[in-house]
């Protein structure tokens, strides 16, 4: 017997609203399908009635857990359209916060999976050392979620001994109880049996998908934007890609605990290697006509903005590319012919971040329930027609 | 006389209070200990060390209002909490937690009264599954198809396991049999393993993680109780908190000896008892995470059905060792 269950957009094992339909035959899925738009913001549009300044601050609220991927995506971009060389020390501070991001994020992942599995227990350890980095990224920007450290140009925050002695030692804390993490999470044999084999990408498919990220890397394929593209100081530490073969959801715990260790060694090199001078230069208001694409590896993945200036303090066009939605397309093909227990640990072990991917919106009749694609100049069309003979607020020009 | 002691064996202890009481407090250790064991502090605020929290829980949800879906069979879902907790407080009186002597240690005694509890645990299960398949939900009916899924996996093992001491006992009577092993406590050793397989056994018969499957709430939201709410919901939850101290209570009759000492002594006795075996399912739930419903049934049938039949050797080789 086939019937449909509807994952979402409500559903206790999603965080965030999106729609997941599974055709399902007793406990197997035959069918999935993604649903998205239920949390469109509007935020590309919104960035082109911002200055460059502004829009700094707007980008750090795509998302709450990796906010400072997308500042520093879109910072790195405005710095190469404005021409200008961050300071060293500026530069080592910037990616100092987008390691400690990382780890953050990861430890989350990790409680996050331990929930989906039904191991409370696990999700409550990593988020009690989750607080300790936590309260490393507060004491470096004044702020846990959003730090707002980024400018253009550098960084608006300088370190002092002080936070380098403290960042040292709570690392040293955080990388013994990674290790029991590291531990539990594959030794574990009620964990493990829920992890192992499940979600199954292969190694051709996730390059033919365009998955990216820990997804990508743990089907064995070593690609990561620090070491292929990199950007502020990653040509200058060391550290590894890390990856796993067995292209499952343990092989993406394994890959994530391992980067755990290598932002360890990285924060750590960083520390001890922070040259002196300012952390900022001064940047102008307005940027010359031009184009630039800006790669950023987020802890979830390739983090892509596209901006195009045109000549004035505000940016013309800003695309955003989340690295959830590289790995929708991987999603549908994990899902197919899995149990629907595993639903939630194989949608969950991409890390989606759903308002981040949010980039459109389906239209649907309430009435009939019915589905329809329309260009973009039919909807401005429809637009005007609903707002006919009522004052317009303010003159708008469509950039398409 | 006989009147009075029945009516306080049905009402007051083990009966409707104690029993009622207990169950609360049994759901205040267990959340309590799985809380410091994930490194939190479990319920504090209501009463001391949050010790009325459980009660507060029960009165707030019979409070809040209670829907029943439209397109569910009207009778059968509103019927079936009362018939649930029912059946649990019945297998409760079959104990013998008062012990007036061998012949009366609790309101009915007889022989083969072991198999009368066993099968009692076993319709709690039956009502879960009608629960989730009256409420015509899709999620419940999931969660229906894995209660019974998985009853085919642990019922056997969990028969097994606790009739072997019944057979090195020589005797089909829960008091019996626990007078047995209070007289020969060497003996209640040799059935450790089968002691290990029951606490498995009625981990998944509880639907406690690794095996609570049937309402994982990250896969089919609240699963066979997803349509439940108000009183009902308050009934099922004070159902199972019964259901664990009653099959607490098996497991410490067949393995541990039961409860001796008359009224104050045996109550005591229970009490350590019972929540000896409940430390033991909080601790398992606390170190496992969720398996799927394909792999209880293996897991059932490869480890824990051999590992009874293995149990029930030994019992057999021992009885004719000592005979």
């Amino acid at each position: 017997m086939r019937f449909q269950i509807p994952i979402g957009p409500q559903h206790p094992a999603l965080k965030e609203p999106i729609s997941l339909r599974m055709t399902v035959e007793g406990e197997i899925i035959r069918d999935a399908d993604i649903r998205l738009g239920y949390n469109h913001r509007g935020l590309e549009k919104l960035a082109e009635q911002k200055t460059w300044i502004q829009n700094i601050y707007l980008t750090e609220r795509i998302c709450g857990i990796c906010s400072h991927s997308h500042t520093t995506c879109y910072v790195q971009g405005v710095e190469k359209l404005m021409e200008l060389e961050p300071p060293k020390r500026g530069l080592y501070i910037r990616t100092l916060v987008a390691e400690l991001e990382r780890i953050h994020s990861h430890l989350l992942w990790l409680g996050v999976a331990g929930h989906e599995a039904g191991f409370d227990s696990f999700f409550m350890y990593t988020w009690r050392d989750r607080e300790i980095v936590m309260d490393i990224l507060e004491i470096i920007c004044g702020n846990r979620v959003h730090y707002g450290i980024n400018t253009i140009g550098g960084v608006r925050r300088d370190l002092d001994e002080q936070q380098v002695k403290h960042i040292l030692d709570s690392l040293a804390i955080l990388r013994q109880r990674s290790e029991y993490y590291q531990h539990l999470g594959t030794n574990e044999p009620s964990f493990v049996a829920r992890l192992a084999g499940v979600g199954y990408l292969s190694r051709e498919d996730a390059i033919a998908l365009c998955a990216v990220g820990p997804t990508l890397r743990a089907s064995g394929v070593p690609m990561d934007v620090r070491k292929d593209d990199p950007y502020a100081v990653y040509d200058e530490v060391p550290f590894e890609v890390c990856t796993a073969d067995t292209c499952d959801v343990l092989g993406r715990t394994v890959v994530r605990i391992k980067e755990l260790f290598q932002c360890y060694n990285i924060i750590e090199y960083l520390l001890k290697n922070l040259p002196s001078g300012p952390v900022a230069v001064r940047a102008p208001r307005r940027a010359k006509p031009n184009e630039v694409v800006s790669r950023y590896e987020a802890p979830r993945g390739e983090n892509i903005h596209y901006i195009k200036s045109n000549g004035t303090d505000k940016p013309e066009r800003l695309k955003v590319r989340a690295p959830t939605l590289g790995n929708y397309a991987a999603t549908i093909k994990m899902l197919k012919n899995g149990f629907i227990a595993d639903v939630p640990l194989i949608f969950a072990a991409i890390d989606p971040c759903i308002c981040c991917a949010e980039r459109a919106v389906s239209l649907v009749d309430a009435r009939s329930g019915q589905e329809k694609i329309i260009s973009m100049n039919s909807l401005k069309t429809l637009s005007l027609k609903v707002s006919a003979g009522k004052a317009r607020k303010r003159e708008a020009e469509w950039p398409l | 006389m006989a009147t009075v002691k029945t009516l306080i064996y049905l009402v007051i202890y083990p009966g409707l209070l104690f029993l009622f009481l207990y169950s609360t407090f049994v759901e205040w250790y267990d959340r309590k200990l799985y809380a410091r064991l994930q490194n939190r502090m479990g319920p504090t605020h209501t009463g001391r060390f949050g010790l009325l929290q459980p009660i507060a829980d029960f009165i707030k949800l019979m409070a809040k209002e209670d829907i029943v879906p439209d397109r569910a069979d009207r009778k059968m879902f509103s019927v079936l909490p009362a018939v649930g907790l029912a059946i649990v407080f019945t297998a409760m009186l079959l104990l013998p937690v008062w012990n007036y002597s061998l012949d009366q240690p609790s309101a009915i005694s007889f022989n083969g009264d072991l198999i009368v509890v066993l099968y009692l645990l076993s319709l709690p299960t039956f009502i879960f599954f009608l629960a989730g398949w009256s409420s015509t939900n899709l999620f419940s009916t999931i969660g229906g198809a894995r209660v019974l899924t998985m009853l085919f996996g642990y019922e056997v093992p969990l028969f097994l396991s606790v009739l072997s001491p019944a057979v090195l006992a020589d005797s089909w009577r829960l008091a019996e049999i626990a007078a047995f092993y209070r007289q020969k406590p060497a003996l209640a050793l040799v059935n450790l393993l089968g002691f290990i397989v029951a606490l498995i056994c009625v981990q998944a018969k509880l639907e406690r993680t690794p095996f609570d499957i049937p309402h994982a709430e990250t896969e089919i939201v609240g699963g066979t109780f997803t349509e439940y709410s108000g009183k009902k919901l308050a009934l099922f939850r004070l159902m199972m908190d019964a259901e664990m101290v009653v099959a607490a209570g098996l497991l410490a009759t067949v393995f541990l000896g039961g409860f001796p000492g008359g009224v104050f002594l045996g109550l005591l006795n229970f009490i350590i008892k019972t929540l000896f075996v409940i430390f033991f399912l909080s601790l398992i739930r606390a170190t496992t995470s969720r398996i799927r419903v394909d792999q209880v049934v293996s897991f059932a049938w490869k480890y824990l059905a051999p590992l009874a039949i293995l149990q029930l050797l030994i019992v057999i080789l021992v009885k004719g060792l000592i005979s």
